[in-house]
Protein backbone atom coordinates (compact mmCIF):
# COMPACT_ATOMS: atom_id res chain seq x y z
CA UNK A 1 0.00 0.00 0.00
CA UNK A 2 1.30 3.24 -0.93
CA UNK A 3 1.06 7.07 0.67
CA UNK A 4 2.06 10.19 0.47
CA UNK A 5 4.37 11.98 2.34
CA UNK A 6 4.53 16.04 2.30
CA UNK A 7 6.71 17.95 3.99
CA UNK A 8 5.87 21.97 4.13
CA UNK A 9 7.43 24.40 6.26
CA UNK A 10 10.72 27.00 6.43
CA UNK A 11 13.94 25.70 4.77
CA UNK A 12 16.50 24.58 7.29
CA UNK A 13 19.12 22.07 7.22
CA UNK A 14 18.38 18.10 8.49
CA UNK A 15 14.36 18.15 7.07
CA UNK A 16 15.07 15.06 4.45
CA UNK A 17 17.40 13.07 7.43
CA UNK A 18 15.23 13.57 9.85
CA UNK A 19 11.99 12.71 7.98
CA UNK A 20 13.83 9.59 6.56
CA UNK A 21 15.42 8.39 9.53
CA UNK A 22 11.60 8.38 11.15
CA UNK A 23 10.23 6.62 8.57
CA UNK A 24 13.10 3.78 8.27
CA UNK A 25 12.62 3.37 12.17
CA UNK A 26 8.82 2.66 11.24
CA UNK A 27 9.57 0.33 8.62
CA UNK A 28 8.38 2.23 5.57
CA UNK A 29 9.90 1.94 2.69
CA UNK A 30 10.63 5.52 0.36
CA UNK A 31 9.66 4.96 -3.55
CA UNK A 32 10.42 8.58 -5.04
CA UNK A 33 11.05 11.63 -3.50
CA UNK A 34 10.45 15.34 -5.12
CA UNK A 35 12.07 18.51 -3.73
CA UNK A 36 11.81 22.48 -4.21
CA UNK A 37 12.02 25.56 -2.76
CA UNK A 38 9.50 28.31 -3.04
CA UNK A 39 10.37 31.62 -2.22
CA UNK A 40 12.00 30.06 0.76
CA UNK A 41 9.61 27.72 2.09
CA UNK A 42 10.47 24.06 1.76
CA UNK A 43 8.27 21.26 0.06
CA UNK A 44 9.05 17.91 -0.18
CA UNK A 45 7.04 15.10 -1.24
CA UNK A 46 7.62 11.68 -0.81
CA UNK A 47 5.70 8.70 -2.14
CA UNK A 48 6.52 5.22 0.18
CA UNK A 49 5.54 2.20 0.74
CA UNK A 50 4.05 0.85 3.71
CA UNK A 51 2.92 -2.55 3.15
CA UNK A 52 5.91 -3.33 5.68
CA UNK A 53 5.65 -1.04 8.36
CA UNK A 54 4.47 -1.79 11.83
CA UNK A 55 2.10 0.82 12.19
CA UNK A 56 -1.67 1.03 10.91
CA UNK A 57 -1.78 4.12 8.36
CA UNK A 58 -3.90 6.31 10.81
CA UNK A 59 -0.88 5.68 13.40
CA UNK A 60 1.49 6.67 11.21
CA UNK A 61 -0.47 9.41 10.27
CA UNK A 62 -0.18 10.86 13.61
CA UNK A 63 3.39 10.14 14.24
CA UNK A 64 4.65 11.66 11.60
CA UNK A 65 2.24 15.10 11.91
CA UNK A 66 4.09 14.87 15.66
CA UNK A 67 7.19 15.14 14.27
CA UNK A 68 6.24 17.60 12.20
CA UNK A 69 5.57 19.79 15.44
CA UNK A 70 8.48 19.00 16.90
CA UNK A 71 11.08 20.26 13.83
CA UNK A 72 8.96 23.26 13.46
CA UNK A 73 7.38 21.91 9.72
CA UNK A 74 3.97 20.43 8.71
CA UNK A 75 4.34 16.64 7.55
CA UNK A 76 1.15 15.04 6.89
CA UNK A 77 1.14 11.76 5.81
CA UNK A 78 -1.53 10.27 3.66
CA UNK A 79 -3.21 7.30 1.67
CA UNK A 80 -2.28 7.78 -2.17
CA UNK A 81 -6.32 6.76 -3.17
CA UNK A 82 -7.11 11.09 -2.21
CA UNK A 83 -4.69 12.17 -4.72
CA UNK A 84 -5.32 10.16 -6.87
CA UNK A 85 -9.13 10.64 -6.41
CA UNK A 86 -8.93 14.31 -6.63
CA UNK A 87 -6.48 14.79 -9.60
CA UNK A 88 -6.92 12.07 -11.80
CA UNK A 89 -10.00 11.47 -14.41
CA UNK B 1 4.71 9.82 -8.66
CA UNK B 2 2.06 12.69 -8.32
CA UNK B 3 2.52 16.47 -9.46
CA UNK B 4 3.77 17.90 -6.71
CA UNK B 5 1.56 20.79 -7.24
CA UNK B 6 -1.36 18.66 -7.56
CA UNK B 7 -0.31 17.62 -3.90
CA UNK B 8 0.82 20.55 -2.32
CA UNK B 9 -3.05 21.91 -4.05
CA UNK B 10 -4.72 19.27 -1.74
CA UNK B 11 -2.53 20.16 1.52
CA UNK B 12 -3.34 23.97 0.69
CA UNK B 13 -7.44 22.96 0.17
CA UNK B 14 -7.75 21.12 3.47
CA UNK B 15 -5.14 23.40 5.58
CA UNK B 16 -5.87 26.59 4.72
CA UNK B 17 -9.04 27.03 2.30
CA UNK B 18 -11.26 24.55 5.45
CA UNK B 19 -12.15 22.00 2.41
CA UNK B 20 -13.40 19.09 4.75
CA UNK B 21 -15.82 16.46 4.24
CA UNK B 22 -18.99 18.45 5.92
CA UNK B 23 -20.53 14.65 7.40
CA UNK B 24 -21.03 11.14 7.33
CA UNK B 25 -24.52 10.62 7.31
CA UNK B 26 -25.77 6.88 7.85
CA UNK B 27 -29.41 6.68 6.14
CA UNK B 28 -31.20 3.68 8.49
CA UNK B 29 -34.68 2.01 7.75
CA UNK B 30 -37.11 2.10 10.79
CA UNK B 31 -39.41 -0.39 9.13
CA UNK B 32 -38.37 -3.33 10.56
CA UNK B 33 -38.80 -2.06 14.00
CA UNK B 34 -42.81 -1.31 13.84
CA UNK B 35 -44.35 -2.94 16.92
CA UNK B 36 -47.46 -3.12 18.94
CA UNK B 37 -46.72 -0.44 21.28
CA UNK B 38 -45.19 2.29 21.50
CA UNK B 39 -42.79 1.05 23.61
CA UNK B 40 -42.13 -1.65 22.35
CA UNK B 41 -41.45 0.01 18.77
CA UNK B 42 -39.03 2.47 21.17
CA UNK B 43 -36.51 -0.43 22.13
CA UNK B 44 -36.47 -1.92 18.73
CA UNK B 45 -35.53 1.66 17.49
CA UNK B 46 -33.38 2.47 20.19
CA UNK B 47 -31.51 -0.97 19.51
CA UNK B 48 -31.22 -1.02 15.48
CA UNK B 49 -29.96 2.59 15.27
CA UNK B 50 -27.51 1.57 17.89
CA UNK B 51 -26.70 -1.75 16.30
CA UNK B 52 -25.96 -0.50 12.83
CA UNK B 53 -24.59 2.59 13.52
CA UNK B 54 -22.27 1.63 16.35
CA UNK B 55 -19.01 2.17 14.49
CA UNK B 56 -19.78 5.24 12.77
CA UNK B 57 -17.58 7.34 15.03
CA UNK B 58 -15.19 5.08 14.86
CA UNK B 59 -14.84 4.46 11.13
CA UNK B 60 -14.94 8.20 10.26
CA UNK B 61 -12.19 8.93 12.45
CA UNK B 62 -10.06 6.16 11.44
CA UNK B 63 -10.85 7.67 7.83
CA UNK B 64 -10.06 11.17 8.78
CA UNK B 65 -6.16 10.36 9.70
CA UNK B 66 -5.65 8.14 6.58
CA UNK B 67 -6.34 10.28 3.96
CA UNK B 68 -5.58 13.72 6.33
CA UNK B 69 -9.24 14.77 5.27
CA UNK B 70 -11.24 16.48 8.38
CA UNK B 71 -14.37 14.74 8.85
CA UNK B 72 -16.40 17.01 10.81
CA UNK B 73 -19.66 15.41 12.14
CA UNK B 74 -21.06 12.16 11.91
CA UNK B 75 -24.92 11.68 11.91
CA UNK B 76 -27.62 9.32 11.43
CA UNK B 77 -30.79 10.16 9.21
CA UNK B 78 -33.87 7.31 9.79
CA UNK B 79 -37.23 6.69 7.94
CA UNK B 80 -39.74 9.34 8.94
CA UNK B 81 -40.72 8.46 12.17
CA UNK B 82 -44.58 9.39 11.84
CA UNK B 83 -44.52 6.18 9.15
CA UNK B 84 -43.66 3.88 12.12
CA UNK B 85 -45.68 5.86 14.75
CA UNK B 86 -48.52 5.40 13.21
CA UNK B 87 -50.40 2.89 14.94
CA UNK B 88 -49.77 5.09 18.09
CA UNK B 89 -48.95 8.23 17.09
CA UNK B 90 -50.06 10.15 20.25
CA UNK B 91 -47.33 8.62 21.85
CA UNK B 92 -44.35 9.17 19.00
CA UNK B 93 -42.73 11.27 21.91
CA UNK B 94 -41.40 7.87 23.03
CA UNK B 95 -39.85 6.99 19.42
CA UNK B 96 -38.31 10.72 19.20
CA UNK B 97 -36.84 10.51 22.89
CA UNK B 98 -35.33 6.93 22.06
CA UNK B 99 -34.27 8.49 19.03
CA UNK B 100 -32.01 11.13 21.22
CA UNK B 101 -30.61 8.48 23.53
CA UNK B 102 -29.24 6.76 20.71
CA UNK B 103 -27.40 9.69 19.16
CA UNK B 104 -26.52 10.14 22.60
CA UNK B 105 -25.13 6.55 23.04
CA UNK B 106 -23.26 6.69 19.76
CA UNK B 107 -21.93 9.90 20.39
CA UNK B 108 -23.03 11.09 16.91
CA UNK B 109 -23.78 14.94 15.98
CA UNK B 110 -27.06 14.58 15.06
CA UNK B 111 -29.93 12.25 14.28
CA UNK B 112 -32.64 13.58 11.64
CA UNK B 113 -35.72 11.92 11.13
CA UNK B 114 -38.57 12.79 13.02
CA UNK B 115 -40.50 13.65 10.05
CA UNK B 116 -43.54 13.53 8.54
CA UNK B 117 -44.17 13.43 4.59
CA UNK B 118 -47.45 15.20 4.55
CA UNK B 119 -47.46 16.99 0.32
CA UNK B 120 -50.54 15.28 -0.53
CA UNK B 121 -52.98 14.88 2.02
CA UNK B 122 -52.58 14.34 6.40
CA UNK B 123 -54.41 11.21 7.99
CA UNK B 124 -55.13 11.99 11.43
CA UNK B 125 -52.31 10.20 13.35
CA UNK B 126 -49.74 12.15 10.50
CA UNK B 127 -51.53 15.48 11.85
CA UNK B 128 -51.48 14.09 15.65
CA UNK B 129 -47.75 13.22 15.09
CA UNK B 130 -46.83 16.80 13.65
CA UNK B 131 -48.45 17.94 17.04
CA UNK B 132 -45.45 16.06 18.92
CA UNK B 133 -43.12 18.32 16.83
CA UNK B 134 -42.66 21.24 19.79
CA UNK B 135 -43.05 18.82 22.63
CA UNK B 136 -40.16 16.81 21.65
CA UNK B 137 -38.05 19.06 20.25
CA UNK B 138 -38.05 20.85 23.49
CA UNK B 139 -36.82 18.17 25.55
CA UNK B 140 -34.23 16.37 22.82
CA UNK B 141 -30.74 17.56 22.26
CA UNK B 142 -30.00 15.66 18.61
CA UNK B 143 -33.14 14.86 17.48
CA UNK B 144 -34.36 17.06 14.03
CA UNK B 145 -37.43 17.23 12.56
CA UNK B 146 -39.22 17.70 9.16
CA UNK B 147 -42.17 17.89 7.36
CA UNK B 148 -42.46 17.87 3.62
CA UNK B 149 -45.76 19.71 2.22
CA UNK B 150 -45.36 20.32 -0.85
CA UNK B 151 -44.33 18.52 -4.03
CA UNK B 152 -44.50 19.43 -7.79
CA UNK B 153 -46.26 16.18 -8.70
CA UNK B 154 -48.48 16.73 -6.24
CA UNK B 155 -49.01 20.40 -5.36
CA UNK B 156 -48.88 22.36 -1.65
CA UNK B 157 -51.00 20.76 1.37
CA UNK B 158 -51.92 24.27 2.30
CA UNK B 159 -54.19 22.62 5.76
CA UNK B 160 -50.53 21.60 6.81
CA UNK B 161 -48.49 24.65 5.54
CA UNK B 162 -51.42 26.59 7.97
CA UNK B 163 -50.60 23.89 10.78
CA UNK B 164 -46.60 24.18 10.54
CA UNK B 165 -47.11 28.09 10.94
CA UNK B 166 -48.10 27.53 14.27
CA UNK B 167 -45.76 24.26 14.73
CA UNK B 168 -42.97 26.60 14.35
CA UNK B 169 -44.46 29.65 16.87
CA UNK B 170 -44.61 26.45 19.39
CA UNK B 171 -41.50 25.64 18.92
CA UNK B 172 -39.78 28.94 19.13
CA UNK B 173 -42.65 29.23 22.66
CA UNK B 174 -40.93 25.93 24.41
CA UNK B 175 -37.22 26.89 23.96
CA UNK B 176 -37.95 30.56 24.19
CA UNK B 177 -34.77 30.37 26.98
CA UNK B 178 -32.43 29.60 24.36
CA UNK B 179 -34.02 32.50 21.56
CA UNK B 180 -36.43 29.41 20.14
CA UNK B 181 -33.68 27.14 19.38
CA UNK B 182 -35.55 24.47 18.26
CA UNK B 183 -36.48 26.23 15.37
CA UNK B 184 -33.33 25.39 14.09
CA UNK B 185 -33.93 21.54 14.22
CA UNK B 186 -37.01 22.03 11.98
CA UNK B 187 -37.37 22.29 8.69
CA UNK B 188 -40.62 22.37 6.38
CA UNK B 189 -39.96 20.89 2.59
CA UNK B 190 -41.48 20.98 -0.76
CA UNK B 191 -39.94 18.49 -2.76
CA UNK B 192 -37.82 16.93 -0.25
CA UNK B 193 -35.31 14.36 -1.00
CA UNK B 194 -34.36 11.20 0.47
CA UNK B 195 -31.05 10.96 0.55
CA UNK B 196 -29.78 14.10 2.36
CA UNK B 197 -27.00 13.87 4.48
CA UNK B 198 -27.16 17.08 5.72
CA UNK B 199 -29.12 18.53 8.92
CA UNK B 200 -32.20 19.34 9.96
CA UNK B 201 -33.99 18.49 6.46
CA UNK B 202 -32.02 14.68 6.42
CA UNK B 203 -34.71 11.75 6.76
CA UNK B 204 -34.07 8.06 5.28
CA UNK B 205 -36.00 7.98 2.22
CA UNK B 206 -38.43 4.90 2.31
CA UNK B 207 -37.45 3.92 -1.16
CA UNK B 208 -33.52 3.80 0.12
CA UNK B 209 -31.89 0.32 1.33
CA UNK B 210 -31.92 -0.78 4.87
CA UNK B 211 -28.88 1.06 5.48
CA UNK B 212 -26.98 3.87 3.79
CA UNK B 213 -23.76 6.13 3.55
CA UNK B 214 -24.75 9.40 2.29
CA UNK B 215 -21.79 11.76 2.36
CA UNK B 216 -21.91 15.96 2.16
CA UNK B 217 -18.68 17.95 1.18
CA UNK B 218 -18.13 21.36 1.56
CA UNK B 219 -15.65 23.87 0.39
CA UNK B 220 -16.81 26.88 -0.10
CA UNK B 221 -13.22 28.28 0.92
CA UNK B 222 -11.90 26.58 -1.45
CA UNK B 223 -14.11 27.70 -4.29
CA UNK B 224 -13.34 31.33 -3.12
CA UNK B 225 -9.58 30.62 -3.25
CA UNK B 226 -10.27 29.59 -6.93
CA UNK B 227 -11.80 32.72 -7.85
CA UNK B 228 -9.57 35.24 -6.18
CA UNK B 229 -6.57 33.26 -8.47
CA UNK B 230 -8.19 34.41 -11.37
CA UNK B 231 -9.37 38.13 -10.63
CA UNK B 232 -9.24 39.12 -14.40
CA UNK B 233 -11.61 36.34 -15.61
CA UNK B 234 -14.81 36.76 -17.49
CA UNK B 235 -17.89 34.89 -15.83
CA UNK B 236 -17.51 31.78 -18.30
CA UNK B 237 -13.57 31.09 -17.12
CA UNK B 238 -14.93 31.54 -13.53
CA UNK B 239 -17.56 28.92 -14.76
CA UNK B 240 -15.22 26.72 -15.79
CA UNK B 241 -12.85 27.43 -12.88
CA UNK B 242 -15.90 26.32 -10.40
CA UNK B 243 -16.32 23.61 -11.83
CA UNK B 244 -13.19 22.00 -12.22
CA UNK B 245 -12.58 22.73 -8.17
CA UNK B 246 -16.03 21.42 -7.37
CA UNK B 247 -14.70 18.31 -9.30
CA UNK B 248 -12.08 17.80 -7.31
CA UNK B 249 -14.08 18.20 -4.03
CA UNK B 250 -16.83 15.85 -4.73
CA UNK B 251 -13.91 13.23 -6.04
CA UNK B 252 -12.77 13.59 -2.69
CA UNK B 253 -16.32 12.77 -1.10
CA UNK B 254 -16.74 10.33 -3.02
CA UNK B 255 -13.72 8.18 -2.07
CA UNK B 256 -14.55 8.56 1.32
CA UNK B 257 -17.72 7.58 1.07
CA UNK B 258 -17.11 4.27 -1.02
CA UNK B 259 -14.02 3.26 1.85
CA UNK B 260 -16.87 4.25 4.55
CA UNK B 261 -19.79 2.41 3.12
CA UNK B 262 -17.50 -0.68 2.86
CA UNK B 263 -15.86 -0.78 6.12
CA UNK B 264 -19.14 -0.25 8.04
CA UNK B 265 -21.03 -2.85 6.57
CA UNK B 266 -23.97 -0.17 4.17
CA UNK B 267 -24.45 0.75 1.06
CA UNK B 268 -22.67 3.27 -0.93
CA UNK B 269 -25.64 6.33 -1.54
CA UNK B 270 -24.33 9.30 -2.56
CA UNK B 271 -22.22 12.62 -2.28
CA UNK B 272 -23.59 15.35 -1.78
CA UNK B 273 -21.43 18.41 -2.78
CA UNK B 274 -23.11 21.56 -1.38
CA UNK B 275 -21.51 24.97 -0.52
CA UNK B 276 -22.75 25.03 3.33
CA UNK B 277 -21.11 27.72 4.95
CA UNK B 278 -19.56 27.63 8.40
CA UNK B 279 -19.61 30.99 10.67
CA UNK B 280 -15.50 31.16 9.90
CA UNK B 281 -14.27 33.78 8.06
CA UNK B 282 -13.09 32.20 5.11
CA UNK B 283 -15.96 29.35 4.82
CA UNK B 284 -18.64 31.43 3.33
CA UNK B 285 -20.76 31.25 0.15
CA UNK B 286 -21.44 35.10 0.49
CA UNK B 287 -17.56 35.94 0.33
CA UNK B 288 -17.75 33.70 -2.69
CA UNK B 289 -20.69 36.02 -4.55
CA UNK B 290 -18.89 39.28 -2.84
CA UNK B 291 -15.17 37.75 -4.85
CA UNK B 292 -17.24 37.61 -8.13
CA UNK B 293 -17.84 41.21 -7.54
CA UNK B 294 -20.72 42.52 -5.11
CA UNK B 295 -19.48 44.61 -3.07
CA UNK B 296 -21.96 43.25 -0.78
CA UNK B 297 -24.31 39.86 -0.63
CA UNK B 298 -27.90 40.66 -1.12
CA UNK B 299 -27.30 43.67 -4.21
CA UNK B 300 -28.16 43.60 -7.27
CA UNK B 301 -26.99 41.10 -8.83
CA UNK B 302 -26.71 38.71 -5.98
CA UNK B 303 -29.23 36.35 -7.55
CA UNK B 304 -27.03 36.08 -10.98
CA UNK B 305 -24.01 35.33 -9.05
CA UNK B 306 -25.46 32.78 -7.30
CA UNK B 307 -27.38 31.38 -9.77
CA UNK B 308 -23.92 30.88 -12.04
CA UNK B 309 -22.67 29.44 -8.59
CA UNK B 310 -24.99 26.79 -8.35
CA UNK B 311 -24.94 25.60 -11.63
CA UNK B 312 -21.12 25.17 -12.18
CA UNK B 313 -20.80 23.67 -9.00
CA UNK B 314 -23.82 20.61 -9.85
CA UNK B 315 -21.97 20.56 -13.39
CA UNK B 316 -18.52 19.86 -11.52
CA UNK B 317 -20.04 17.28 -8.94
CA UNK B 318 -21.65 15.44 -12.10
CA UNK B 319 -18.63 14.94 -13.95
CA UNK B 320 -16.82 13.83 -11.17
CA UNK B 321 -19.58 11.16 -9.48
CA UNK B 322 -22.17 8.88 -10.99
CA UNK B 323 -23.94 9.24 -7.52
CA UNK B 324 -24.03 12.96 -6.87
CA UNK B 325 -27.60 13.34 -5.06
CA UNK B 326 -29.16 14.68 -1.88
CA UNK B 327 -29.20 18.58 -2.38
CA UNK B 328 -26.02 19.50 -4.45
CA UNK B 329 -25.47 22.97 -4.55
CA UNK B 330 -24.74 26.42 -3.00
CA UNK B 331 -26.91 26.65 0.69
CA UNK B 332 -27.53 30.05 2.07
CA UNK B 333 -27.91 29.48 6.04
CA UNK B 334 -28.31 33.20 6.98
CA UNK B 335 -26.73 32.67 10.75
CA UNK B 336 -24.22 30.09 9.82
CA UNK B 337 -22.27 32.04 6.91
CA UNK B 338 -20.53 35.13 7.98
CA UNK B 339 -20.55 37.25 4.77
CA UNK B 340 -25.08 36.44 5.42
CA UNK B 341 -24.67 37.73 8.82
CA UNK B 342 -22.72 40.86 8.18
CA UNK B 343 -25.04 41.51 5.64
CA UNK B 344 -27.98 41.27 7.66
CA UNK B 345 -26.29 43.62 10.60
CA UNK B 346 -25.48 46.44 7.84
CA UNK B 347 -29.20 45.57 6.59
CA UNK B 348 -28.07 44.85 3.08
CA UNK B 349 -29.98 41.63 3.52
CA UNK B 350 -33.90 41.01 3.70
CA UNK B 351 -35.93 38.24 3.53
CA UNK B 352 -37.47 39.42 -0.09
CA UNK B 353 -33.88 38.96 -1.77
CA UNK B 354 -33.45 35.66 -0.06
CA UNK B 355 -36.68 34.51 -1.19
CA UNK B 356 -35.19 35.49 -4.71
CA UNK B 357 -31.98 33.49 -4.23
CA UNK B 358 -33.53 30.13 -3.30
CA UNK B 359 -34.92 30.12 -6.46
CA UNK B 360 -31.74 29.57 -8.20
CA UNK B 361 -29.99 27.79 -5.05
CA UNK B 362 -29.79 24.66 -3.56
CA UNK B 363 -32.31 24.86 -0.90
CA UNK B 364 -34.22 27.61 1.15
CA UNK B 365 -34.91 30.80 3.56
CA UNK B 366 -32.50 29.24 5.72
CA UNK B 367 -31.40 29.47 9.70
CA UNK B 368 -33.38 33.80 9.20
CA UNK B 369 -34.30 34.99 12.81
CA UNK B 370 -37.26 36.94 12.49
CA UNK B 371 -39.64 38.79 15.24
CA UNK B 372 -41.31 36.75 18.04
CA UNK B 373 -44.20 38.23 17.70
CA UNK B 374 -44.57 37.42 14.01
CA UNK B 375 -47.82 35.94 13.54
CA UNK B 376 -48.11 32.20 12.75
CA UNK B 377 -50.32 32.58 9.68
CA UNK B 378 -47.54 35.12 8.02
CA UNK B 379 -45.22 32.12 9.43
CA UNK B 380 -47.55 30.03 7.08
CA UNK B 381 -47.58 32.46 4.24
CA UNK B 382 -43.43 32.26 4.17
CA UNK B 383 -43.77 28.84 3.72
CA UNK B 384 -46.26 28.52 1.11
CA UNK B 385 -44.00 31.73 -1.21
CA UNK B 386 -41.37 28.96 -0.42
CA UNK B 387 -43.13 26.15 -1.39
CA UNK B 388 -44.68 27.73 -4.90
CA UNK B 389 -41.21 28.51 -5.75
CA UNK B 390 -39.92 24.77 -5.39
CA UNK B 391 -43.18 23.59 -6.93
CA UNK B 392 -43.01 25.58 -10.05
CA UNK B 393 -39.35 25.18 -10.87
CA UNK B 394 -38.79 21.21 -9.85
CA UNK B 395 -36.53 22.07 -6.89
CA UNK B 396 -36.55 21.57 -3.26
CA UNK B 397 -37.10 24.61 -1.50
CA UNK B 398 -37.37 24.71 2.46
CA UNK B 399 -38.18 27.14 5.62
CA UNK B 400 -36.50 27.30 8.77
CA UNK B 401 -37.07 30.29 10.26
CA UNK B 402 -36.72 31.68 14.23
CA UNK B 403 -39.43 33.73 15.94
CA UNK B 404 -36.94 34.60 18.15
CA UNK B 405 -38.93 35.28 21.65
CA UNK B 406 -39.28 38.68 23.08
CA UNK B 407 -36.79 39.60 20.32
CA UNK B 408 -37.70 42.12 17.42
CA UNK B 409 -35.83 43.85 14.52
CA UNK B 410 -32.38 44.11 14.54
CA UNK B 411 -32.18 42.21 18.06
CA UNK B 412 -29.21 39.59 18.42
CA UNK B 413 -29.78 35.78 18.35
CA UNK B 414 -26.83 34.16 19.03
CA UNK B 415 -27.15 29.62 18.67
CA UNK B 416 -23.25 29.23 18.73
CA UNK B 417 -21.07 27.38 17.10
CA UNK B 418 -21.88 25.92 13.62
CA UNK B 419 -25.19 27.29 13.65
CA UNK B 420 -23.85 31.18 14.04
CA UNK B 421 -25.44 34.14 15.11
CA UNK B 422 -28.75 36.05 13.32
CA UNK B 423 -29.84 39.60 13.49
CA UNK B 424 -33.35 39.75 13.93
CA UNK B 425 -35.13 40.30 10.03
CA UNK B 426 -37.85 42.42 9.48
CA UNK B 427 -41.04 40.65 7.43
CA UNK B 428 -44.45 42.12 6.03
CA UNK B 429 -46.46 43.47 8.55
CA UNK B 430 -50.00 43.05 6.54
CA UNK B 431 -51.91 39.68 7.15
CA UNK B 432 -52.17 36.97 5.13
CA UNK B 433 -54.17 35.46 7.18
CA UNK B 434 -57.19 34.56 5.28
CA UNK B 435 -55.21 33.58 2.52
CA UNK B 436 -54.22 30.60 5.06
CA UNK B 437 -57.33 30.35 6.37
CA UNK B 438 -58.38 28.65 3.27
CA UNK B 439 -57.07 25.65 3.30
CA UNK B 440 -57.07 22.53 0.79
CA UNK B 441 -54.45 22.22 -1.85
CA UNK B 442 -52.97 24.31 -4.28
CA UNK B 443 -53.02 22.10 -7.14
CA UNK B 444 -49.89 20.63 -9.07
CA UNK B 445 -48.61 22.78 -11.53
CA UNK B 446 -49.26 21.55 -15.65
CA UNK B 447 -46.14 20.68 -15.99
CA UNK B 448 -46.13 17.91 -13.60
CA UNK B 449 -48.46 15.85 -15.81
CA UNK B 450 -45.89 13.86 -17.97
CA UNK B 451 -47.05 10.52 -17.65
Amino acid sequence: MHAVVTVVGKDKTGIIAKVSAFLAGKGVNIEDISQTILQDYFAMIMLVDISGAKEELAALAESAAELGKSIGMSIHLQHEAIFNAMHRV
Amino acid sequence: MFNKYDVLETIEMIEREHLDIRTITMGISLLPCVAGTADATAKKVYDRVCSQAEDLVKVAESLSMEYGIPIVNKRVSVTPASIVCAPFAAQSAKVGRALDDAARTLGIDFLGGYSALVHKGMADYEKTFIETIPEVLSTTEKLCSSVNIGSSKSGINMDAVKLMGGIIKETAARTAEKDGFGCAKLVVFCNAVEDNPFMAGAFHGVGESGTVINVGVCGPGVVQHAIESIPGADLTELAEMIKRTAFKITRAGQLVAREAAKRLGAEFGIVDLSLAPTPARGDSVAQILEEMGLESVGTHGTTACLAMLNDAVKKGGVMASSRVGGLSGAFIPVSEDIGMIEAAERGGLCIDKLEAMTAVCSVGLDMIAIPGDTPADTISAIIADEAAIGMINNKTTAVRVIPAPGKGVGDCVNFGGLLGRASVMPVHGESSSKFIARGGLIPAPIHSNKN
